[in-house]
């Protein structure tokens, strides 16, 4: 039978959340837990519809296994419009207080599922799904493990569904890009390992000698995130049905623990992860090798070596001893070289193939998406400076930092990949339209030009109130005129964040239509073609 | 396992074996000879879907 396992697992589990909504400790468990009896009972009635009595059709072991991925690219798509669309909602509650509606859509409660939304749900799809394509491909072996790929895929959109709806109900750890609770954490330790089975094994059965570079970027990003995410979390449930844990670290401890977790979700999730898709993406876009693969392996050692020291920058002028800030600072500056070289690296694969950039609107995707990897891998060391720091620390100015690498450098060379991967896995010759991928590039970049810029005057205006003294010894002006002044940038960085968006609602469209197998007549770009032969 | 030992032992040995790793991986990357095998890695990608 087929999902014959699978539903009586499902409804077992359906059946203890059932259970759980009934016995648990406080309201906003119980009501969690009636999220997961709906979503699994969901799930299952889904699964027995479409259950069949006759053997299954045998599976072509050569064959690459694209089901995940398809899904993967998907659900990609989907929740980076809904996280995006979150962030500009927010955006928007901090220029008008009034769109705080309570209590489950007040700016507490949304931003982490707008951080959660877009680095998790977003970035983490792109990732298992990019990471499952280039895997198969670099090592010309079908996934390791037959459905396994499948539990990964259902396995973290559970995670993604409970996370999401716990921030809601306010269940949270307050900790930063890892607020779920203690039984979310431990789904995601099992869904992850699975993943790093998955991934490993499918290394293991490779048929080409060498493991490609791209593959030892998604594994370092695999292992590294499994390490942080059980250390980050240890914590003490109150009770085993209650939605309440206690950290296992207290004070200083627990905040250097939370950084190191947090800027190595940077590290490793929001780097390591994308540069994967880089070394793979870019040069089959472009259709050359990389420029120097030795540079990609020293870019990998000292990625892997310098990052997880970067952390107490976040902590500078706090409780941490000085030396460990101090090392943090300079791990962090030191990161600037092969972060930069790792961007040269990217960018000279078009060397030969500059025309490129003129006539292929996702090669100029991909090359925004470096571009502003190395504007933001010279931007953040400089901030970690304590001096810098001590003017940009607490401001506009982070988010800003924040923005330009995660809208330009993760957000562009996702969209990359996608525009690359989509035709590919659905046998469509291209995609429904080149135009509309134009589109697209414009609007994100000029929404992160907007974004940037007017933070990076919020912030600094606003470092420079809160240190403004008079001759007398007194602070000249109050927080709340200080969040008086910063109106007008609030409402200007919305409308970054809303052009951002329409690019992306364009992207989903444009890719909806591909899968559907429609195709947009239209001009070819300008340049693709001989003049000649267009003049008739 | 004091703090005292963990914080010697991280900034003696621990720092010496990890630089160590580091500038043996680099200088393997760049051996000599590593040019050709490097090309041929750097094609993986490009040889089919």
């Amino acid at each position: 039978m087929k999902f014959g396992k699978e539903i009586v697992l499902l409804s077992l589990f359906a059946f203890a959340a059932l259970v759980a909504a009934g016995a648990g400790v406080n309201e906003p468990f119980r009501q969690h837990m009636w999220v997961l009896f709906f979503a699994l009972a969901g799930f299952t009635a889904i699964l027995l519809r479409n259950t069949e009595f006759r053997p299954a059709a045998p599976i072509d072991p050569s064959a690459y296994m694209d089901g995940p991925i398809r899904y993967g690219a998907i659900a990609t798509m989907f929740w980076g419009v809904i996280g995006m669309l979150v962030g500009v909602v927010i955006a928007l509650q901090l220029a008008y207080p009034d769109l705080n509606i309570q209590p489950w859509f007040n700016f507490g409660r949304l931003r982490p599922l707008h951080t959660s939304g877009v680095v998790f749900a977003f970035g983490g799809n792109a990732l298992l799904c990019t990471s499952l394509y280039v895997v198969q491909r670099t090592c010309r072996a079908r996934l390791f493990g037959g459905d396994l790929g499948w539990f990964v895929f259902w396995g973290y959109q559970l995670f993604i569904v409970m996370a999401a709806t716990g921030y809601l109900l306010g269940i949270t750890e307050s900790r930063e890009y890892a607020e779920p609770e203690w039984y979310v954490d431990i789904w995601l330790t099992i869904v992850w390992v699975a993943y790093l089975i998955l991934f490993l094994g499918t290394i293991l059965k490779r048929k080409e000698p060498h493991i490609y570079v791209a593959n030892w970027f998604y594994l370092s990003f695999i292992v590294t995130i499994a390490m942080l995410h059980v250390v980050n979390n240890l914590s003490m449930p109150a009770s085993f049905l209650g939605s309440k844990s206690y950290s296992a670290f207290s004070g200083v401890q627990d905040a250097l623990t939370q950084w190191w977790y947090g800027h190595n979700a940077v590290g490793f999730f929001l780097t390591a992860g994308f540069l994967g898709m880089m070394y793979y993406f870019v040069p089959k876009q472009a259709n050359r090798p990389v420029y120097s693969y030795r540079l990609s392996i020293v870019h990998f050692w000292a990625i892997i070596f310098l990052y997880i020291w970067a952390g107490p920058h976040h902590l500078h002028y706090t409780a941490l001893p000085d030396w460990a800030q101090t090392l943090g600072m300079v791990f962090s500056i030191m990161l600037w070289m092969p972060s930069w070289g790792g961007m040269i690296n990217g960018l000279m694969t078009l060397s030969g193939a500059w025309d490129k950039l003129r006539t292929d609107p996702i090669i100029r995707m991909m090359v925004m998406a470096i571009a502003f990897y190395g504007m933001s891998t010279f931007e953040g060391p400089m901030m970690s400076i304590k001096t810098v720091n001590s003017l940009s620390h607490y401001t506009d100015w982070t988010i800003g930092h924040v923005h330009s690498g995660a809208l330009g450098w993760v957000g562009m060379i996702s969209f990359g990949a996608l525009y690359y991967m989509v035709p590919k896995l659905w046998n469509r010759e291209r995609l429904y339209s080149l135009r509309l991928v134009t589109w697209h590039f414009w609007l994100a970049t000029l929404g992160i030009v907007v974004y940037a810029s007017v933070m990076w005057v919020s912030g600094i205006m606003q470092g420079l109130m809160w240190r403004e003294y008079d001759e007398q010894g007194f602070l000249v002006y109050s927080f709340a005129e200080t969040v008086a002044a910063m109106h007008p940038y609030y409402i200007m960085r919305a409308i970054g964040g809303a052009m951002y968006l329409s690019g992306a609602l364009i992207m989903a469209w444009n890719i909806a239509m591909t899968i559907l197998g429609y195709r947009r007549e239209e001009d070819p770009m300008p340049g693709s073609v001989p003049a000649l032969q267009l003049a008739r | 396992m004091t703090y005292n030992f963990m914080r010697e032992f991280a900034d003696s040995w621990g720092l010496l074996a990890i630089a160590l790793f580091f500038i043996g991986s680099v200088a393997f990357a760049l051996r000599p000879g590593s040019r050709r095998q490097a090309g041929e890695a750097a094609q993986i990608p490009l040889k089919e879907d």
